[in-house]
């Protein structure tokens, strides 16, 4: 694509999302898709992000809130099991965080260059109101 | 087809928008997004009862402003719909910024524009300011001069923007006023007839083919923007001129109606002209034939498709010409007209020795009368006898006070 020269291209700001016909994509699921190089799902915007999502499955209740709210479907979750977050696409935007109903929460924001591992070593502990 | 044709009369007696509801009735669109603006309202206003008496079958949006008018266009064409809709001055200038997404994406929408002044000062009355503003915009613009023309050239108008090699948005434009609600005789089209010319829709990388999911309107920056603008470009220079040909070829054999990129009148052995658009080209037509009982041989020249400009077919008209005078019903606003600028530069590295002069007139209405033309054409040939142009390059016509003359 990046030598393409003006006339070898479809004309129109138009791009296609798969290669060649699709059917029930509502049904199919997003790594099982023919996307196209031209559809966003194959372009990482990882670098987009200046703060991360780190997930603990260790407090998880697979109440699939996360998933509702996530504005860029990046979160994956398959047969209503959380396995995790799409890093190319989350942009760090913390909504998952936000709505996260479980104490301590089951996701929470990190700096980008954090280590994983260490942080859910770390996990805050669950708290309680001050009556 | 779920909907009742219309009986129309061999000739009926129409104005200009009248005239264009009903080509637009004929050639079944799909969707009408509009908004009301004088003088072209009618043109909307008259759809909307063919559509509300079931005369056609499809859906008519009603919005907020002449912006959300061309974006609901844009929208329903991009879904894969026949479209269209009309407007006029302030109403065209807010959807600028959409007719470029239209042009760009490579939708073709036709857009009946009834020319209007631009304020300030308020005005809505004829000239020719919108249709200049929109020329940069990369859609197809196509002159009509009479009512006759609006209904002729709406169909011309889907016929070549529609056809997969050219999927370009088009406008028929047609004078405020003095076309928009001058009724004279228009010859009709059969209601199968006129839908035979233009024939049925064919989407193109339409939204609702489900099996080939489309993004319309994506973003591009440096890395490809040029490429896309230089193909939209290629496009317009090289394939639309040879299709509106062909339609105007198949619709005179259709109606007997001929029509050309480039309209010359007593050009053959002319040795002044003026270059006009819209409805001076019939006065000064009229005024040409005055002239020649006089011993002037007068000739017209009338543009039709605006955009593309007809570089060469313009060369090729005015070669022979002694004399040629090139009137804009827009103010430049700090610079020759278009149609001097355009003219010039077509006949520039030619051999042509023709003397060129500009002239604005018709501001905001103001009436272009013969006896105006008859000075000019009088001035024309008084630049052929000197052998050099006598006047300053640009002058005002009509206008109150002081002579206005540039250049």
């Amino acid at each position: 694509m990046p030598n393409t020269g003006w006339d070898e291209f479809e004309i129109g700001a138009m791009l296609r999302t798969f290669e060649g016909a699709v059917d029930d994509i509502a049904g199919t699921l997003q790594e099982d898709r023919p996307y196209s190089p031209n559809s966003s799902f194959t372009a990482s915007v990882a670098d987009w992000r200046i703060e991360k999502p780190v997930f603990n499955k260790d407090y998880c209740i697979d109440c699939q809130f996360c998933w509702v709210y996530c504005p860029d479907i990046s979160i994956i979750s398959r047969d209503k099991k959380m396995l995790g977050i799409d890093m190319d696409h989350c942009k760090g935007c913390a909504i998952c965080v936000e709505v996260c109903p479980t104490n301590p929460k089951s996701l929470l924001m990190f700096p980008e260059q954090a280590d994983e591992e260490v942080e859910i070593a770390n996990w805050p502990t669950k708290t309680t109101k001050e009556i | 087809m779920a909907f009742d044709k219309m009986e129309l009369r061999d000739v009926e007696v129409w104005d200009g928008n009248f005239a264009a509801a009903q080509a637009m009735r004929q050639c079944q669109i799909d969707v009408v997004s509009a908004y009301p603006i004088t003088p072209s309202t009618p043109i909307v206003e008259g759809y909307a009862k063919f559509l509300a008496d079931g005369y056609v079958e499809g859906e008519y949006v009603m919005v907020e402003s002449e912006h959300a008018a061309m974006s609901g266009c844009i929208g329903a064409s991009a879904a894969g719909g026949r479209v269209a809709t009309a407007t006029s001055s302030q109403g065209f200038a807010l959807m600028v910024e959409t007719l470029y997404q239209a042009s760009g994406m490579r939708l073709p929408i036709i857009l009946n524009v009834v020319n209007r002044a631009l304020a300030a000062p308020l005005n809505v009355n004829g000239d020719h300011s919108d249709m200049y503003l929109g020329r940069d915009s990369g859609w197809i613009q196509l002159d009509a001069y009479c009512p006759q023309d609006a209904y002729d050239l709406n169909f011309i108008a889907f016929k070549v923007a529609e056809d997969h090699d050219v999927r370009l948005p088009c406008m028929v434009h047609q004078d405020g006023f003095m076309t928009s609600h001058t009724a004279q005789g228009v010859h009709t089209l059969d209601d199968d007839t006129a839908y035979g010319f233009v024939g049925e829709f064919q989407p193109m990388n339409d939204m609702l083919d489900f099996e080939h999911p489309v993004t319309h309107g994506v973003q591009t920056e440096e890395d490809w923007h040029f490429e896309h603008k230089a193909r939209q470009h290629h496009d317009l220079m090289t394939k639309v001129l040879p299709k509106i040909q062909d339609a105007f070829d198949a619709f005179e054999k259709l109606s007997g109606r001929k029509y050309n990129i480039v309209e010359k009148y007593d050009i053959d052995d002319a040795d002044v002209a003026v270059v006009c658009m819209g409805t001076s080209v019939e006065t000064a037509r009229e005024v040409a034939l005055e002239m020649r009982e006089q011993g002037i041989k007068a000739g017209v020249v009338g543009i039709r498709v605006v955009r593309p400009f007809p570089f060469m077919q313009i060369r090729d008209a005015l070669k022979d010409l002694k004399a040629i005078g090139a009137l804009d019903r827009s103010s430049p606003n700090g610079a020759p007209g278009m149609l001097f600028n355009e003219i010039a530069g077509a006949l520039f590295n030619t051999d042509t020795k023709a003397l060129l002069s500009g002239y604005v007139y018709g501001l905001g209405g103001r009436d272009l009368t013969k006896k105006h033309l008859k000075d000019l054409f009088i001035e024309l040939q008084a630049n052929v006898d000197a052998g050099k142009v006598t006047t300053p390059l640009q002058q005002f016509i009509g206008v109150r006070g002081p002579k206005l003359q540039f250049l």
